[in-house]
């Protein structure tokens, strides 16, 4: 252990929620995109599933908002070192999603995409089982630009770069494609549990 | 380039293409073994540079190298085993051999900026792992229009340093804005490629305001836009990273060639 002198830290509270190497952000939520913030509104907005699927499928805003509703309460983790706990999200489980497209079973990783063209990889099974969502809603209120609206992806157990901003698609592949952040030296899975932050953790 | 971490821009890999205006540039191949092991760093030497800034300079001898824009993950560690790690900018320009340096604003009460502000010293130690991520880098290739505020100028003075240090004749311009002279990081070591833009204080007969059009537009029409055109990187607190991005995007840089660093 290499100790620092002289730095002592904030007062610990032990907070089992917290994985290793995060701090509380409290109120803040930081933005942190490396693109220009597109002008996308929900007229605007369509999601595809695409790739290994039985039936490749595109929502636009009113086919995605009429799946059944899911929410997400709970904590998310960004890979720069805040955490935020207690976040609430509404929008529709992704499951809703791959049941209308049916995945071959040769599908086993994902590319999600954004209207940007941002990228991000992710295995299938970070995708399905009721943990991740097409979000819409932040604590009741439609989703801002800067954080993803008018729909984001939501992979709320993964650091927060997997959950892509202005969700276009999802791709299903046989094979795992590193996207935007892991070409550039990040973790391909990016769990915080395991502190997954960089290639070669 | 001589660093061992640079291959160069290369097309990625990925077979899967999705329609994109954003770029995701060439791949500049970070070194994942450093990205993944930790060093230890040596404080050096604390240079004042504004005051709520300082520059913290380090000796690390097993540093491979980076390329300006580059930033690092660096980490403190408490007596009982508690850590706290953070991401910041590297200041310096690639050749300083050995050493790095960092510029860090004093964040009210910031846990590592709170350490960095008031207790250390030269021959403290503290642990970095990196460089991390080639987005935001610029390897000195191509002209560049950097865009910064605040200690959102930090990574973009290292793309100065390294065009000053090389004798680069590729263009190169920084716009930094600053709530006032006194505000004004690096104040002393900015030249010609340089325009400050002060936002509540400045000078008698220098103009105060917020960057705007005027600034941007310029450069990116008539003698002032470079054959080509420019990468555009920018820097800073959200709230400047969109509108300063805005700005160039209404003044007809293209949305693929800006590329931003937000400091959340």
């Amino acid at each position: 252990m290499n100790v620092t002198r002289g730095f002592a830290g904030r007062p610990r509270v032990h907070n089992p929620g917290l994985p290793p190497g995060q701090y509380d952000a409290g109120d803040d939520w930081p933005v942190l995109s490396a693109e220009v913030t597109p002008d996308l509104t929900p007229a605007d907005w369509a999601f595809r599933i695409d790739g290994l699927v039985a039936e490749p499928r595109t929502w636009d805003w009113d086919g995605a908002r009429a799946l059944p509703g899911s929410v997400y309460e709970g904590d998310i983790h960004c890979v720069t070192s805040w955490s935020k706990f207690g976040v609430r999200f509404g929008g529709v489980s992704l499951d809703a999603f791959l049941e209308v497209v049916r995945p071959e079973a040769s599908a086993t990783h994902a590319v999600a995409y954004s209207h940007t063209g941002y990228t991000t990889n992710l295995p299938l099974g970070d995708l399905t089982g009721g943990r991740a969502w097409i979000a819409w809603e932040y604590d009741g209120k439609p989703l801002a630009a800067e954080h993803g609206g008018p729909a984001r992806l939501l992979v709320p157990h993964l650091y927060f770069w997997k959950s892509a901003k202005w969700i276009a698609g999802i791709h299903l592949l046989d094979h795992d494609e590193p996207g935007f952040w892991e070409q550039n030296g990040y973790h391909s899975r990016g769990n915080p549990w395991e502190e997954q932050r960089y290639s070669g953790d | 380039m001589t660093d061992t971490t640079v291959t160069g821009f290369s097309a990625p890999r990925s077979p899967f293409s999705p329609p994109t205006r954003f770029a995701v540039p060439g791949r500049i191949a970070v070194s994942n073994r450093a990205a993944a092991v930790w060093q230890t760093a040596t404080l050096s030497e604390i240079r004042r540079e504004t005051p709520h800034a300082a520059t913290f300079r380090f000796a690390v001898p097993g540093w491979a190298g980076h390329l300006p824009g580059q930033h690092l993950m660096l980490r403190v560690t408490a007596h009982d085993g508690y850590t706290a790690q953070r991401h910041y900018s590297l200041a310096s320009a690639p050749d300083d051999t050995g050493h790095i340096e960092l510029t860090l604003d004093h964040v009210e009460g910031g846990e590592v900026s709170g350490w960095f502000h008031t207790e250390a010293r030269p021959g403290d130690q503290v642990e970095v792992r990196g460089p991390l991520s080639g987005f935001f880098a610029w390897p000195g290739d191509r002209p560049a229009l950097l865009i910064g505020a605040g200690s959102g100028v930090v990574p973009l003075m290292s793309m100065v340093r390294h065009h000053r240090a090389r004798g680069l004749d590729v263009p190169l311009r920084l716009l930094v804005s600053a709530r006032g002279p006194e505000e004004l990081i690096y104040a002393g070591e900015y030249g010609d490629e340089t325009t400050a833009v002060f936002t509540r204080r400045a000078s008698e007969g220098v103009p105060v305001g917020r960057l705007s059009a005027a600034h941007v537009a310029p450069l990116l029409t008539g003698a002032g836009r470079p054959p080509g055109g420019w990468e555009a990187y920018v820097c800073g607190s959200n709230g400047f990273a969109e509108h300063a991005s805005r700005l160039l995007v209404e003044a007809g840089q293209p949305v693929d060639r800006v590329r931003i660093e937000r400091f959340g």
